[in-house]
């Protein structure tokens, strides 16, 4: 490549063709703040009212499928997590249920309950910063520093159980990398008594606001069937009045135990999706609430030395320890041929693996079913024929994150 | 709920056989995964089949995805040097299906934007990474890559690091010493490299 070839910077006209005579293109993002990170929306107004809109996404990607397929499969669990970083413990429950299910391995009751524990704080952080983040676009401040106070306590939860705030990679095939500490139980049985006061305090700023009404009521407004042709899945769909929740569906993790409801929508607009995932967080709180009560005793792993690595213990006194704990570090495990695709319910959608394996210490390919990705494609049949301050609600209740997005 | 099951097959296999019986290449199980492969030229035909039929309801697009598997050492399910797999999800049953078609390197392969308007994005991500076209997409450009990337970066033949860096131009390119003990998988083959360490 010459220095010629650099010169070349992508214009508006390479990717946008206008559609009508008197319409004016406008660049929004990719340094947009309410575009949540480095979306770059080209609108095409008439007035004020959006004829037509394009994504442009991308300026995130490090390709993280093509470095997955040179990891063994232990060590790309640390790239999962920085794909939808709002949320790292689903990516990893994610992945690590569809190596298992490559691999044949069971996770015993503790280490699901314990999964459950940390997917659904997951899910009420990045439920957190969605709200808050949501609220700020549509210049409600207020929202944004109380919830974020909350989310503060589940990161804080994260730091004591792995030591990393918002990259755990605590969930791993095999089970876990290790138990609950001790002082966390306290910590989340204060949390679950503290959240819901909490949230209603935020809730009851916007639930009624006329502003936030006026702004997200009929907004952005999708049909069930136009949403599911379109691949979009989690709270979206939901609010449009599909009540399919994976959990629920297909479960997985031990889901099945849990008594929880889903919250369903009827309009299918930002309204809906608000309501929607507010209503998500509290029973996220109820799963927290049976899963701390009922946590099983015993073991939090598989006790597939191929898989999982042996406690240190073991270490000084048995030589075939020492030679499992040698070869998983080294070379990690060899699945059978296949491909497999698990899904769960990420907090924003259908969060899938798909695996194929080659019977080598690699994946032959590692693909991620990203649930923004999918859900992006409804911002233009959500935006257009509205006007141009409605972008800025419907980016915000789709709910996306671009690191997901581009990967 | 599972879905029903007939003799021993998924009812979404035995209905797709009844009705294209030259259509189905191959039927795999795997871990509970049914993948059908099917044909390039009934592709269309039998998505709709199984959009449609009122028994299957598969009106959710999840995803697409391909493979390339011109590095692949073991039995193939299709011979065709790509596989794209649609992975379709139906709320009748919950249950999920896989359809998986073949593609040569600069065959067209039918859109299925037009029985799924979501097979937009993840088509045009296939055509952008593996270069698989697919025949009557909207809009078939760069999507994650930059609008000037040459190549496709996720097939076998492309090897891991090695790109230039478009800020070092022939200055500050890989050093001597990434170049003589690449990491596994790397190449950094026709790069001139530099003897310069500082500012990487």
């Amino acid at each position: 490549m010459s220095t010629q070839d650099l010169e070349f910077m992508p214009s508006t006209d390479t990717v946008f063709e206008r559609t009508g005579e008197n319409t004016i293109v406008i660049n929004m993002g990719p340094q947009h703040p309410s575009t949540h990170g480095v979306l770059r929306v080209i609108l095409e107004l008439e007035g004020e009212t959006i004829v037509n809109l394009e994504c442009v996404i991308g300026y995130l990607h490090t390709g993280m499928e093509k470095e997955g397929e040179y990891q063994q499969y232990l060590k790309c669990v640390t790239m999962t997590d920085r794909m939808d970083y709002l949320s790292a413990n689903n990516n990893n429950l994610a992945y690590a249920l569809a190596a298992e299910k490559l691999l044949g391995v069971e996770v015993p009751p503790r280490g699901q309950a314990l999964r459950v524990i940390l997917c659904e704080l997951s899910r009420i952080a990045s439920h957190c910063v969605w709200l808050g983040t949501h609220a700020l676009d549509l210049g409600a401040m207020t929202p944004f520093f109380w919830i974020f106070r909350e989310r503060e306590k589940i990161l804080d939860m994260f730091e004591m159980f792995s030591g990393v705030r918002m990259m755990p990679s605590w969930i791993v095939p095999g089970g876990l990398r290790g138990d609950m500490p001790e002082e966390f139980e306290g910590k989340l049985r204060d949390f679950i008594k503290e959240f819901i006061p909490a949230l209603a305090e935020v809730e009851g700023l916007l639930v009624k606001n006329p502003i936030w009404v006026e702004r997200t009521r009929d907004v952005g407004v999708i049909s069930p069937e136009f949403a599911l042709a379109l691949g979009l899945s989690g709270p979206i769909t939901r609010a449009s009045g599909i009540p399919w929740d994976l959990r629920k569906s297909n479960p997985y993790s031990g889901y099945e135990n849990y008594d929880f409801a889903i919250p369903v929508g009827k309009n299918g607009d930002v309204y809906d999706r608000f309501l929607v995932r507010i209503a998500e967080m509290k029973e996220s709180i109820k799963i927290l609430q049976q899963a701390i009560d009922g946590l099983p005793e015993g073991p939090w792993s598989s006790d597939d030395r191929k898989i999982v690595p042996p406690p240190r213990e073991e270490l000084d006194t048995s030589m075939e320890s020492l030679i499992h704990h040698f070869k998983l570090w080294t070379e990690g495990f060899h699945p059978p041929v296949g491909e497999v695709y698990h899904a769960i319910e990420g907090p924003k959608g259908e969060l899938g693996w798909y695996i194929v394996s080659d019977g080598s210490n690699c994946p032959y390919r590692w693909h991620v079913r990203p649930s923004s990705f999918m859900n992006l494609q409804a911002l233009k049949p959500m935006c257009i024929g509205r006007m141009i301050a409605d972008v800025v609600a419907v980016i915000g209740s789709i709910d996306i994150v671009l690191g997901e997005i581009d990967r | 709920m599972p879905a029903p099951i007939y003799q021993g097959e998924r009812l979404e296999v035995v209905k797709v056989r009844e009705r294209f019986p030259s259509a189905v290449l191959k039927v795999k199980e795997f871990r509970g995964d049914t993948f059908i492969c099917v044909t390039r030229e009934s592709l269309r035909a039998v998505c709709e089949f199984l959009r449609d039929d009122p028994d299957l309801e598969y009106k959710m697009f999840s995803e697409c995805t391909c493979v390339d598997y011109s590095a692949w050492e073991h039995e193939r399910d299709l011979t065709e040097r790509f596989e794209v797999i649609y992975n379709l999800f139906s709320l009748k049953y919950f249950s999920r299906i896989f359809v998986k078609v073949g593609a040569e390197d600069g065959v067209p392969i039918p859109t299925m934007t037009t029985v799924w308007p979501g097979a937009e994005y993840p088509e045009r991500e296939v055509w952008d990474l593996y270069g698989v076209v697919f025949e009557g997409h909207p809009k078939l450009e760069r999507f994650l890559l930059p609008d000037d990337w040459v190549g496709f970066p996720l097939r076998k033949d492309v090897p891991l690091g090695g790109e230039d860096v478009d800020f070092a131009q022939n200055t500050k390119g890989p050093a001597v010493e990434d170049i003589s003990m690449p990491h596994a998988g790397e190449s950094f083959e026709g790069k001139t490299g530099s003897e310069d360490v500082s500012g990487r």
